[in-house]
């Protein structure tokens, strides 16, 4: 059989399953609602199973995508609500379909944010937040594979705003998905080194929607 | 989700742990139902997901519809740093409420060393540790599992023990209390009608008094308390309720697979052993029935993995069928089958390539002691000869890692007896240059000692436990031996086996150190990563106690013990009997040989061994 591809949530007490439990779960989820993977061949098969774009613990999503194949036919339309009643609570199956285009082709993320302040004025925040990120380069320290490096993000970011809102300053950005890729987490990285003043007490994100890079929805 | 929550949980590992929402949770309107219960293990997430009795008992509390039960686990110690910090109280996981708002507190205490976390959980939820401090009938906290053989230690801390298998009683108990909260009893009546609930102890209704030399002189009953408090058990294990729908952790956890239970209670009656014993009478689950639980239970999970539980599974009498049955299923679908708790004698080839037809892991064995003169003493009916022919086997079948586990400072032991665990460390390396298909890949032989501690409901009960000094020597004497290649040896740490004895046959007074251990910092110390000795030592010197008063003295044959009025079925004369035989080195059949008489089949009305 062909490759699929579903496209899934992954919200509320799900966004601290990390990405190895989460592999695991998918494998069981199938299991239990019946659909058969395809399973490596040797000593110690695994699902042939991969998530496009890992998650970090913490972050919410509604546009996940995972690649895997079957060992029998299926009808691809009613997979979404039996894989989500296979689900731990925060995970909804929402889409399969047969996948076309290749990982690579995917570039940009929207994601919004909440930076919660508690004891800051928001607007203040707010304002302060648009002018930090506008400047053309914001370099900041971030691990890397050796050690501690150093890694301009502002490229990274396609847009961005700030709206002081209900108990916090919203956050709405476009960033880059892969090559490089931003975690929205270095977006709070970046105040804490440089602007700690405006650093939030607490902050989480969620992604929204997965482009290419002529901006088009990537599926 | 709790904003504090939500905030430390990125801080913290592994929060998957504290968030419940599982695939199988069990969710239910709090206000619709009378009774809520916060079902407390004193231990990791990961541990206590693992235990097939925490899973039995979530399933038969919610099974009452006006019962809603919830997990509650001990935090690792980053995550309780936060919650301190943030002022958030311990909470179950299917609600997120804090458990000083559940109307009873339950904890299933399988060993001493969870002691202290049991007092830290009951601090972090904000509940007084001692059941006299707590004046209300609510919540009621109560704790079950096998530490309540010798209830004594955590007596002062509970205002009800469960003694035996919790299927039925826990129930009762429950509905019990529903009732004593309609009618708004006081906590004295609901207990004193507690204690008419076969298997309930209710450590209030008892007073120790104690001799000058500190042994007990009685133990002194209240006006309503039973003369013994006899276990109780689930009279038909077959057609017993068992969990085919178990939570599925989103996280992985340390048994992360189905769990069958082929039977409880077993029929060798090795002398050392407390779970031999008090698990008594042996009743088995019908092969067909496992095959179905277990298929039943995969489809439900989506695990990869089953495994067959229980004391000694190889002795389960449908062990071959029940393996054809399942690897009928497991197999096409590339499940492993797993199968612990051998014995040494009566493996068979042919079930061993059975069970390695999908996945092969290493062999466990536990012979206990080295000479056959000691196994006798123990009466670890294991010969010399079968261990041999088991490992032949076993080399000659492709398996090349083989684990064997011994014990140190057992009864009637010499240096004699401890040497021999090398020689037959070396015999198993024979056995393998003689047999092994495949040289190549090497052997990997293991063998690790532990330090014999006394346990209560044994016929060891009354045995001195060898000196932390003597065991090291013990352990040195065997290292200079064991000299032969592909041998590794690890020993456990004296420290650890000192504190379990002490917790394991102690009295109502080591409750004062118990707390006083807790409150100088120790919690979950079944991890070595948290146990500290010195902490225990001074706590132990700070509430004047000779922790030598428990772990080396031996006790006389007429000493009224701590745990006498807990009844959990076999005769204290069978004990002496077979405490006798040990120092004759003289063996007893097993119970499918020959009833010895133990007395346990009093508990299901004279049968035993179905």
């Amino acid at each position: 059989m062909s490759k699929l591809r579903l496209r899934f949530a992954k919200k509320g007490k799900a966004v601290y399953i990390s990405h190895l439990d989460l592999m695991r779960t998918m494998q069981r989820v199938f299991l239990r609602a019946g659909y058969p993977l395809k399973y490596s061949e040797g000593f110690n098969p695994h699902a042939q199973i991969s998530i496009l774009l890992p998650l970090s613990v913490g972050c919410s999503s509604s546009c996940e995508l995972m690649d895997f194949q079957l060992t029998a036919d299926a009808e691809l339309k009613e997979m979404p609500e039996k894989l989500s009643a296979a689900m731990p609570e925060g995970i909804e199956a929402l889409e399969v379909y047969e996948a076309e285009r290749k990982v690579k082709e995917l570039k940009w993320l929207d994601i919004s944010g909440r930076f919660e302040y508690d004891e800051r004025p928001l607007e203040e925040m707010a304002e302060a937040l648009r002018e930090f990120f506008s400047a053309e380069s914001i370099v900041i320290e971030k691990k890397t594979k050796r050690g501690m490096g150093q890694a301009d993000i502002a490229p990274a970011i396609r847009a961005i705003s700030f709206e002081a809102g209900e108990g916090c300053v919203a956050l709405r950005a476009v960033i880059s998905a892969q090559e490089p890729t931003l975690n929205p987490e270095h977006l709070v990285s970046a105040l804490r080194q440089k602007a700690e003043g405006i650093a939030p007490d607490f902050a989480e994100f969620e992604r929204l929607e997965i482009f290419d890079e002529n901006m088009e929805i990537f599926r | 989700m709790n904003p504090k929550l939500k905030r430390i949980l990125p801080k913290v590992q592994k929060p998957a742990r504290y968030t419940g929402g599982e695939y199988n949770e069990i969710i239910k309107d709090k206000n619709a139902v009378s009774l809520r219960m916060a079902f407390c293990f004193p231990d990791t997430y990961e541990i206590g997901m693992s235990n097939v009795g925490m899973r039995i008992l979530y399933g038969t509390m919610n099974s009452m519809p006006n019962v809603w039960c919830e997990r509650v686990f001990a935090p690792w110690s980053d995550m309780e740093e936060e919650m301190r910090k943030a002022s958030l109280p311990l909470y179950a996981l299917e609600s997120g409420d804090p458990i000083s708002e559940f109307d009873a507190i339950g904890f299933s205490i399988g060993y001493e060393m969870a002691y202290t976390t049991v007092l830290n959980m009951l601090d972090m939820g904000g509940i007084p540790l001692r059941s006299k401090d707590r004046k209300s009938l609510l919540p009621l906290v109560f704790c079950g599992g096998t530490s309540c053989c010798n209830s004594e230690p955590m007596a002062p801390f509970m205002d009800v023990m469960l003694v035996g298998e919790g299927e039925e009683m826990d129930n009762e108990l429950l509905e019990l209390l529903i009732r004593a909260k309609e009618e708004a009893w006081s906590k004295e009546a609901f207990l004193l009608e507690a204690a008419k609930i076969e298997g309930v102890y209710v450590p209030s209704l008892y007073e120790p008094v104690y001799n000058a030399d500190g042994t007990l002189a009685e133990m002194r009953r209240l006006e309503g308390a039973p003369e013994k408090v006899t276990k109780r058990i689930v009279k038909n294990f077959d057609e017993s309720y068992f969990p085919t729908n178990q939570i599925v952790p989103s996280t992985e956890i340390v048994h992360d697979r189905v769990n069958l239970e082929l039977f409880r209670g077993c029929i060798r009656g090795c002398r050392f052993c407390q779970a031999g014993h008090i698990y008594r009478p042996v009743r088995t689950r019908n092969y067909e029935r496992l095959v179905k639980q277990g298929i039943e239970s995969l489809e439900n999970t989506g695990y990869q993995e089953v495994t067959l539980s229980s004391l000694s599974s190889s002795d389960y009498p449908g062990l071959e069928a029940l393996c054809d049955g399942l690897q009928d299923y497991c197999v096409p679908r590339s499940i492993g089958l797993a199968l612990p708790s051998l014995r040494a004698d009566n493996f068979s080839m042919d079930l061993m390539q059975k069970v390695q037809r999908v996945r092969k892991s290493g062999l466990t064995f536990a012979p206990e002691a080295g000479s056959q003169r000691l196994r006798d003493a123990i009466n670890k009916n294991v010969r010399h000869e079968d261990l041999m022919e088991t490992c032949k086997v076993a080399f000659s079948g492709g398996w090349n890692n083989i684990k064997l586990y011994f014990m140190l400072g057992l009864p009637t032991e010499t240096d004699e007896d401890v040497l021999a665990i090398a020689d037959m460390a070396k015999s198993v390396v024979w056995m393998w240059r003689q047999h092994s298909t495949n040289k190549d890949r090497g052997v990997r032989i293991t063998v690790s000692t532990s330090c014999f501690i006394p346990k209560p409901h044994s016929p060891f009960q009354w045995e001195a436990q060898v000196s932390p000094e003597e065991y090291l020597r013990k352990v040195k004497l065997l290292r200079e031996h064991m000299t032969a290649k592909n041998v590794t040896y690890n020993w456990h740490d004296a420290e650890t086996s000192v504190i379990e004895a002490v917790l394991s046959r102690g009295d109502r007074r080591i409750a004062d150190v118990i707390e006083e251990v807790w409150r100088s910092g120790a919690r979950l110390e079944a991890w070595s990563d948290f146990f500290d000795y010195k902490r225990w030592t001074d706590a132990l010197e700070k509430c004047g106690v000779d922790p030598a008063f428990y772990t080396t003295r031996e006790r006389e044959k007429d000493e009224i013990l701590p745990w006498d009025h807990i009844d959990m079925g076999v005769r204290k004369a069978h004990f002496w009997r077979e405490r006798e035989k040990a120092y004759a080195a003289e063996l007893s059949p097993d119970c499918s040989v020959k009833c010895s008489g133990c007395g346990a089949n009093k508990l299901t009305g004279g049968v035993c061994n179905e």
